[in-house]
């Protein structure tokens, strides 16, 4: 039994059935790699995983236990990478980085900051900080605070390819501590021993 | 640290360091009261009779100035789908950003206020009662107006939008804040409209977060 779950998941946006029948497990230390082209539902797939929407039909269950029944729980152990930067204009990167780790209970910010190479720019404002910069003051808070489940929407999107390796580097950590990682990417970041997830295939089965 | 205070700590120092949402509160707040001494007249019997009105009136037109980037700003950056998958419930994340909005709006209002009371020839013995009605109603307005907040997310020209939902529900805040002040203008006891106006708070307190949550929640879905 995987840690992790879907089953006959259905995804209903707007008039349009996105996908149907779709099943997914992912277990400690695993990897997801959705793939489809746009519009496939590699989006909708990640925020019913994050529990921001609930499927039209099926069930995700970790450990068994609904998501659905326990959602503090659930929130408590993901991190979700959407397409927003989350970064404040206000805020320096540091305080970025430090909000949504104090939101979590606390964790290494200075740790986190090094990790995507952010420590020349830890006091400079988020209007100052050019779209890969605030990207990756983004990515900053999943290594700051661990949780067990990585949600990551295009997470290399605006990335030069020394971030993505840093990013490459995290997703390699946090999988060797037993973590589990979903995501979507058009390529740009291999990911290895990552299980593919054509959601064309469940597509099909929708129409 | 606490993540209740996270939130709170950060939407205060987003409201000052970006100086728009209490200075521009406040400025409105100024302008509009001065405006009535201009229009009406400088008649010190007619401006002491309207100033407790004309007060609570502006109070309540500059405090909706904020209401509509209370969620809106964390709604177009992804930041309000984070919080909403904060470990704790959504209410609490509602709570603390009302919260905030308060400290750095309904606060600086009843503070300011004595000094717009000054101008409209308000009693000076009549201030005390003004500032605890403001302190009361204030939050009231913080916490009905951010269910309209919620409401509002994604759709055009929310503020406008804003101000038709969310006024209609100001108007018994308005009435016993305004009734506060005239019992105490005429040496009465300004109690019963206190009590009223805390009743209300404490209502809105109860029910506000949650309402707010459920409109967040259907704006995220």
């Amino acid at each position: 039994m995987s840690l992790f779950t879907g089953h006959d998941l259905t995804c209903i946006r707007g008039e349009r059935r996105v996908f149907a029948g779709l099943r997914f497990a992912l277990d400690p230390g695993g990897a997801l790699l959705l793939q489809g082209a746009n519009g496939s539902g590699k989006t909708s797939l990640l925020r019913l995983m994050a529990g921001l929407g609930r499927p039209a039909e099926g069930r995700i269950r970790w450990h068994d236990v609904d998501i659905a029944d326990d959602c503090e729980t659930h929130n408590a152990r993901l991190h979700f990478v959407g397409h927003g930067d989350t970064v404040k204009p206000a805020l320096s990167a540091r305080e970025n980085i430090a909000f949504w780790t104090d939101l979590r209970g606390g964790g290494d910010v200075e740790g986190a900051l090094s990790a995507f190479g952010l420590g020349p720019l830890a006091a400079v404002p988020g209007r100052f900080l050019s779209a890969g910069q605030r990207r990756r003051v983004n990515l900053a808070r999943l290594a700051a605070a661990p949780a067990a489940l990585w949600l990551l929407d295009e997470p290399a999107t605006a990335l030069d390819s020394d971030s993505v390796a840093r990013l490459r580097d995290a997703i390699a950590r946090h999988r060797a501590g037993g973590g589990s990682v979903a995501l979507s990417s058009h390529g740009g970041l291999d990911i290895p021993d990552a299980v593919p997830l054509d959601l064309t295939d469940f597509a099909e089965a929708a129409a | 640290m606490n993540p209740f205070l996270a939130i709170v700590r950060r939407d205060v120092r987003l409201a000052f360091r970006q100086g728009t949402d209490t200075l521009m509160t406040l400025a409105f707040f100024v302008i509009a009261v001065v405006l009535f001494p201009l229009g009406v007249g400088p008649e010190p019997n007619v401006l002491a009779r309207i100033g407790g009105g004309v007060v609570w009136v502006a109070a309540l037109l500059a405090s909706m100035l904020a209401l509509e980037r209370l969620f809106q700003t964390d709604y177009e950056d992804g930041g309000l789908e984070l919080l909403a998958l904060a470990p704790m419930p959504l209410q609490i994340v509602v709570l603390a950003k009302v919260l905030a909005h308060w400290l750095a709006t309904g606060l600086p209002l009843a503070v300011a206020a004595p000094v717009l009371g000054l101008l409209m020839n308000t009693p000076p013995d009549v201030f005390p009662v003004l500032v605890a009605a403001l302190l009361l109603g204030t939050p009231t307005l913080s916490l009905i107006g951010a269910i309209g907040a919620g409401l509002i997310l994604g759709a055009r020209r929310g503020g406008v939008l804003l101000a038709l939902l969310v006024l209609p529900l100001f108007i018994p805040v308005l009435v016993f804040g305004v009734s506060a002040v005239e019992m105490a203008a005429q040496g009465l006891s300004p109690k019963a409209s206190l009590l009223i106006l805390g009743a209300m708070a404490l209502a809105a307190l109860a029910l506000g977060p949650w309402a707010a949550a459920a409109a967040v929640r259907q704006a995220l879905e």
